[in-house]
Parts: structure tokens; sequence; C-alpha cells
């Protein structure tokens, strides 16, 4: 199924990105071109192969329920654009 | 209105009673100053990773054995995409359920009962893992207008959604099945329950349709709910708003609703530009759960005996009336307290009564949970003894009591300490009762001549002469004698 310029739209839109008319012309293009790549591995029978979530054999990694490595109020903040009163400031967001 | 029956589905978010968040090594803890129980993953950064918090798991199987569930043996985390700022990463680490995905509970349900007295089993679909996200701040003076604020010490603290089917039918059974979630949820340890710290949250999908019908109608969520009162109350507003759209000839519109507890009213919550498009995917950061047959076994050990077969045991077993038992497993705690009495050979109902009474009164006016209390179930227990033994009367035996839960004392010691033991020897007595009616002949006079009221007069001064150390039965039957 090719990708139409109403994907790229969508697309566009949940990640918050904006394209002008050009752009998302090449952006179907390149997509298109980067899906019929891919479609290539449709040829390798795959009935029998469970479907690969995680590239290595790896089940059950925890850690133990205990403290380690918070920030200070300071360092968490250091790299905010625009804090306050120990908060991340951010644009309004309406409920 | 009879006309419509209304159909239930809840989401019930409860927060898990770990120490640390589900993914980091940030504490989990209420009202600390902003921005302090963070680690760079619970912010997003950049090249940090997630690593699972064994405890979220054991907890969370825990929760769903008590309630019937099936453990899947295999299940795994998915990011859920949305963006929000109170969400650093873009996503929130959740499960999914769909054909082939299973998150770690499916399946098991609760018993509510009904209107009409009898019972109905509410299904559950599922029981899933996953994180909770950071809190926004909007309305507070400090927020500069056109801002807002972001705390992430929530960010990352580990819940578990609990998703009933669409098998309830009143808002009262829904404020039951919170209830009994709860009650399981605290007995259990596998959250503190604590609704005003938002430990459990409640999401509902209601619709109506005609009874008989067994076609559901457009469903409505209701959000915003932060206590089974509001629940309630919510529900209710919400059935009354479709039956009136309803039989004023339009539609219900799919849509979310936030209920406003200050003026009892459900609002639709401004629509999001694009419709949800979530965009599940498994999370590549983190491996799969994998849980065999012994450890579903081990969590299975390390259920309590739950409320409802606890009540059931108090009733028939210990002949108690349905309001003790109520009373007395509203809490684990107290209930273990109240076995504990018992276990030492105290009769169950004298020790219901202590418990209900004293014990819980004490820790009213001391404002202290029972297991702060520094009278133990076997000093209560050594109590009750000294009252049977007609070593003190039950008068002083509170006083005791109230002596004991300061101190810690054993009764034995404060009686002797206080000089509180109860006077049963006639002879001494007798001495007492003679000087008192000297003291008061007028009032002997009415009392051989049959007022009863006297009797309590004298009692009262016997009471107040002995300090109430003495036998009242043997006191009685002095002034009894005496007056003949």
């Amino acid at each position: 199924m090719a990708v139409t310029v109403h994907d790229v739209r969508k697309v566009a839109q949940l990640a918050r990105l904006k394209f002008d008319g050009a752009e998302e012309r090449r952006l179907v293009d390149d997509l298109n071109q980067i899906l019929t790549y891919v479609a290539a591995l449709d040829e390798l029978p795959t009935d029998d192969v469970e479907p690969t979530a995680h590239v290595l054999p790896l089940s059950n990694v925890f850690r133990e329920d205990a403290p380690h490595g918070a920030l200070s109020q300071e360092a968490a903040l250091s790299n905010a654009p625009r804090s306050g009163h120990g908060h991340f400031r951010v644009p309004k967001v309406i409920e | 209105m009879s006309d419509f029956e209304t159909v239930i589905g809840l989401e019930v978010h409860a927060q898990l009673a770990t120490r640390t968040k589900i993914f980091s090594g940030a504490l989990v803890s209420f009202g600390d100053e902003p921005n302090t129980n963070v680690t760079p993953l619970c912010l997003g950064l950049p090249g940090t990773l997630p690593v699972l918090n064994r405890q979220v798991v054991e907890l969370s199987m825990r929760m769903g054995l008590a309630v019937g569930c099936t453990i899947q043996t295999r299940s795994r985390f998915l990011r859920k995409n949305y963006f929000y700022p109170d969400l650093p990463k873009g996503y929130q680490i959740s499960q999914y359920q769909s054909n082939n995905e299973m998150p770690l509970a499916t399946g098991g349900g609760i018993e509510v009962v009904t209107a009409d007295g009898g019972t109905r089993f509410i299904r559950l679909v599922r029981i899933h893992m996953e994180e909770d996200a950071g809190k926004s701040i909007h309305d507070e003076p400090f927020v500069p207008p056109g801002e807002s604020m972001v705390d992430y010490n929530r960010t990352g603290v580990p819940l578990i959604e609990i998703v009933s089917e669409p098998d309830i039918r009143t808002p009262e059974e829904a404020s039951q099945f919170v209830n009994r979630l709860r009650e399981i949820l605290v007995y259990t340890g596998v959250s503190e329950g604590d609704m005003e710290k938002g430990h459990v949250r409640i999401d509902a999908n209601v619709s109506i349709r005609p009874v008989g019908s067994e076609e559901l109608g457009v469903k409505v969520e209701v959000k915003n709910m932060n206590s089974v009162r509001n629940c309630q109350r919510a529900l209710e507003v919400e059935i009354d708003r479709q039956i009136d759209v309803v039989n004023s000839g339009r539609e219900i519109i799919q849509q979310t609703m936030l209920f406003d507890p200050v003026r009892e009213d459900v609002r639709p919550m401004r629509t999001k530009e694009a419709s949800d498009d979530y965009r599940y995917f498994p999370d590549p950061d983190l491996v799969p759960i994998v849980v065999d047959q012994p450890w579903i076994d081990r969590v299975q050990s390390q259920i309590p005996e739950l409320p409802a077969a606890k009540r059931e045991r108090f009733e028939s077993d210990l002949n108690l009336s349905q309001d003790q038992a109520d009373v007395l497993t509203a809490d684990r705690q107290t209930a273990d307290y109240f076995e504990a009495v018992i276990a030492v050979g105290v009769e169950p109902a004298t020790a219901a009564n202590w418990v209900q009474g004293d014990v819980l009164r004490t820790l009213n006016e001391a404002k202290i949970e029972i297991d702060q209390l520094r009278a133990t179930p076997a000093q209560l227990a050594a109590l009750i003894h000294l009252i049977d033994n007609g070593t003190i009367s039950a008068n002083v035996a509170r006083k005791v009591f109230a002596e004991m839960a300061s101190t810690g004392d054993d009764p034995s010691d404060i009686v002797e300490r206080q000089g509180l033991v109860q006077i049963s020897d006639e002879s001494a007595l007798e001495t007492t009762v003679d000087e008192l009616i000297a003291a008061h002949p007028d009032e002997f006079a009415r009392l051989k001549e049959g007022d009863k009221k006297l009797q309590g007069f004298f009692m009262g001064q016997i009471m107040k002469a002995t300090k109430g150390q003495a036998n009242p039965k043997i006191a009685s039957q002095l002034l009894a004698q005496k007056a003949q």
C-alpha cells in the first residue's frame, strides 16, 4: 500500500511537524522508496517465526526497589529553557 | 426514568506501594518539594534507559491473583505516544491488550451487592502495569499568565490500571466496586489506597439503553473522579443528563466529560484536535516479563485472607454481628489485633467489645494507627483476664487501658502501682458501707422505705469512697442486707 500525501500530513500532525507542499511531495516519494526497500523482506518465509520485539533473547531484567540516582532540584531544572518556583515553566496547557 | 438501564464500566488506577518508581530509582513520595524525586530518566533526557522495578511485578501479580485473574506467562511493555508537558518522553510506558498482545493479568472479578439484596459478579477485563505522568499546575498564583508549570516527581510512579467489563448497572454498584477493590488493595499491601493522595483514581464509561435491549448505547467517558462519593455523584449526574438528551429526542455524542465536584456537574473536556492515535508499539528498551508457575505460587501464598472472607468467618465462626464484623475487618491491622486478642483465649464477643470500644476510641482520640498503639493484644487479653478473675472492676479496667495505651506497661503493674485492686473483701466493704449510712441517715431512711433511687446514690458514694475499687456486686448485696 503506497504512502499518500494524506498519510504524510497525518503523521506530521501527530509529530507536531509542518511541511510545505514541495516538502510533502518529497516525503511521499522518500517514504514509498523506504517501504519498497523494506518490502523485500516479504519474500522471506516467516510463518514459523515469532514476531520479534527485541533483538536480544532476554527476559526478566529487573532492578531491586531501592532508591538510586536522584538529581537535586537545581540539577533537574538546569537544562530547562524556563523555570521558576522549583518547576519547569511551559506554554499554557489548556484543559 | 425506569425505561432505561444503565451500563457502566470502570477503569481504576491504583498507585503501587513501592519505595521507588517503576523504571528508575527515584523515590515515590507525596508532598515533597517539586522536581526533587527525579532522575535523568524521569525527565526523559537522552541516553537514559528504563529498568523495571521487580516489586512492581510482584505487587501487580498479587492484586491479579487476589481478584482471580489469570497471570499471563509472557507479557511486555508498549509505548503509548502522545504529547503533553507532563510526559517528557513523549510516550507513556504501558501495557496493551489485543488479539496478539496480553497484559500481565486478565479476567477475574469481584462481587457487589445489588439493590434487591442479591449479588452481581463484576468481571474484570484486565489489570495492567503502567507509569504515571507528572503534575501540571495551571491555576496557582505563582504561575505566570499564559504559562503552566510542571513537577515531575510523580512521573514514573508505578500504577496498575484495573479495567472492568461493562457489568455495573447503578452508580451505587460502582461505588461498591471501587470500595471493594480499594479494600483488597490495602489488605494485600498492593497500594496504600489513600484517595486524598490520589492513590486511587477512577474513570468511567457510561451509557444507557432501553430496558431489555442487549445493544450497548453510545458511551461517554467521565474522568476526574478522585473519591468514591464523587464517582457515585458524577455517574448519577451523567446518567440523568443522558436520559434528558434521549427523552428530548437528541442523540448522545461519544465524548469525554470532566466531573466538577464543587458544582456537581459534568462538562465536556475540550476535544482534542485530532482523534487519539496512540500508535502503541513494543518498547525496545524493555525486555519481556516471563512468569513461571513457582513464581505465581509464591505470590499466591503471600496473599492474606481477604476482607470479604474474613467478615464471613467473623460472623459464622465467631458469632459476631454483621456490624461488629464490618468494624473489625475495616482494615487488616484492626482485624489482626482482634484476632491476636482472641488467640490468647479471650471470648470473641468480649474481645470485639474492647477493640470496637476502648481500642478504636483511643486510636481516634490520639489520631494514631493501631500498629502505633502501645498496648499490645497480649496486654489487652491480660487486662480482660483481670476483670474475669475479679481483680479489677470493668470500670477500673477502662482507666487501666487508657494508662496501658499511653505507657505500654502491663495491666498488672498498673493495677498494683495505682492500688486499683478491686475490694471484694466483705468485711472491708462493710466498714465503708456502715460509715456511709451513718453519714447519710436521712437518705438511708428513705432507702429503707423502699425508694429505689437511693440505691444508686449509695452505690455512687461507695464507689467514690473506694475510688471505684469496690466490687459492685458485693457492695450492692451488703447495702440490700442493711436496708432490709
